[in-house]
């Protein structure tokens, strides 16, 4: 009868799958909080051990770029090929660099 | 198949915004929640994958049936991490729709009023132990027939949860066909038991495709948008082919006496199912279809102080760290 009881919030899930790599969104999840949200995490995304560090976040708290700032956020980084060592033609002569 | 005969929506957006949409798919670009897409395309999803949500949780009940009959410890732990994975991947299919701009709820509304529909198969009993067998086998099996290709689907969520669920299925029909290894290498009843679970399961499992869809204006959409990736009928003919060799090295017989090889297409000639049962079972006349409701609706209806429970703590625990500080 409580159909109407709002909806526990969304979480983004993150795993780290092996020592030394970085976390990696995997999926979310519905969790009345941290804790749970926790439990929820290990058993949804890590049934087969496929990690050994779990981060949750409330999505709402994540802000996100827009897809239609694609353009401006991006685009100036194209022109830029000095950023690249390739840009650079050191003689063979001068050895590993 | 999980998600059958997924009626694909008309679209009234602008020519162009439809072209340049059509244009990223046809490119292989995957298509991400925030990104424009026609509202034919959302709506379609919804439906498509919502529907393969439903099918995953209620995909558990045909199964839990038997873990308290298992008949080992062994056997008990298999099937309860095989149905613990579904409801996994019912999860995970249920957070790629709601990227889509529909609740969690509201999708639960939609399958318990009727609304939304799950796949035919789970309307079916399962009788005795061998049919945990042949729902691996076969069920699972075309399950992953239609996964599989579903893993590039030009939806970036939807493709996502089809790989992580891919990763896991073949457990699935595995633990399937070894359950039937094991019947058919035991006594004559035990493998009777496993020939019949067998001729109770085969249609039931080819229907699962959907109805021929050659001539389906909606399939035709739903491909060009990449939410489809092959027609009923190419996947039909795929799992038989994958299934009649199997079912020989069980030493068991298909319950189709038309099945023969086709050396010209490369693949067996084989009788079609019964259309009429299917959409009798669709449209909510299937043995178990009122069963499996009622069994869904009394969980969500029992589990509703268990969610509030859960708020108001949490609720609570928000007040006092804010009091604290």
């Amino acid at each position: 009868m409580t159909g109407k009881a709002p909806e526990w919030p969304l979480w983004e899930v993150f795993i780290r799958g092996q020592h030394g790599m970085a976390h990696r969104h995997v999926g979310s999840l519905h969790a009345a909080d941290e804790k749970t949200a926790m439990l929820n995490a290990r058993d949804v995304y890590t049934r087969r051990s496929e990690g050994v560090s779990i981060w949750v976040v409330e999505a709402r708290h994540i802000v996100a770029s827009a897809p239609s700032d694609k353009g401006p956020l991006y685009e100036p980084a194209n022109s830029k090929t000095y950023r690249h060592p390739t840009f650079f033609d050191i003689p063979d002569d001068v050895g590993a660099m | 198949m999980y998600a059958q005969m997924v009626k694909s929506e008309a679209t009234k957006d602008d020519p162009e915004k439809l072209s340049a949409f059509q244009a990223r798919i046809d490119a292989g670009d995957k298509i991400e929640p925030k990104d424009w897409m026609p509202e034919g395309y959302r709506k379609t999803l919804i439906r498509q994958i919502g529907q393969h949500a439903h099918s995953e949780i209620v995909g558990q009940l045909p199964e839990g049936n038997w873990i308290s009959r298992a008949p080992s410890l062994e056997r008990k732990a298999i099937l309860l991490a095989k149905v613990q994975d579904e409801a996994g991947h019912g999860l995970y299919l249920y957070c790629a729709a709601e990227t889509l701009g529909v609740t969690r709820d509201e999708l639960t509304e939609m399958l318990l009023d009727g609304r939304m529909k799950y796949s035919s198969i789970f309307n079916y009993p399962t009788l005795t132990w061998a049919d945990m067998g042949a729902v691996g086998w076969l069920v699972d099996g075309a399950a992953i027939m239609n996964q599989v290709p579903l893993q590039r689907t030009s939806y970036g969520p939807y493709s996502r949860a089809m790989i992580r669920i891919c990763k896991e299925e073949s457990f699935h029909q595995r633990q399937g066909f070894d359950i039937m290894m094991k019947m058919c290498a035991g006594t004559p009843a035990q493998k009777a038991m496993a020939q019949d679970a067998l001729n109770r399961f085969w249609y039931p499992a080819l229907m699962m495709f959907g109805p021929s869809d050659k001539e389906s204006v909606h399939s035709e959409q739903s491909m060009a948008w990449k939410i489809k990736m092959n027609t009923n009928d190419e996947l039909r003919q795929k799992f038989v082919d994958q299934t009649v060799p199997q079912a020989e090295y069980l030493g068991l017989t298909v319950p189709d006496e038309s099945i023969v090889w086709n050396d010209d297409k490369g693949g067996y000639d084989f009788a079609e199912p019964d259309w009429s049962e299917f959409y009798d079972v669709i449209s909510g006349n299937g043995p178990c279809n009122v069963d499996r409701i009622a069994t869904r609706q009394r969980a969500w209806d029992e589990g509703a102080w268990v969610r509030e429970g859960l708020s108001a703590r949490a609720a609570k625990r928000r007040a006092d760290r804010t009091a604290a500080q």
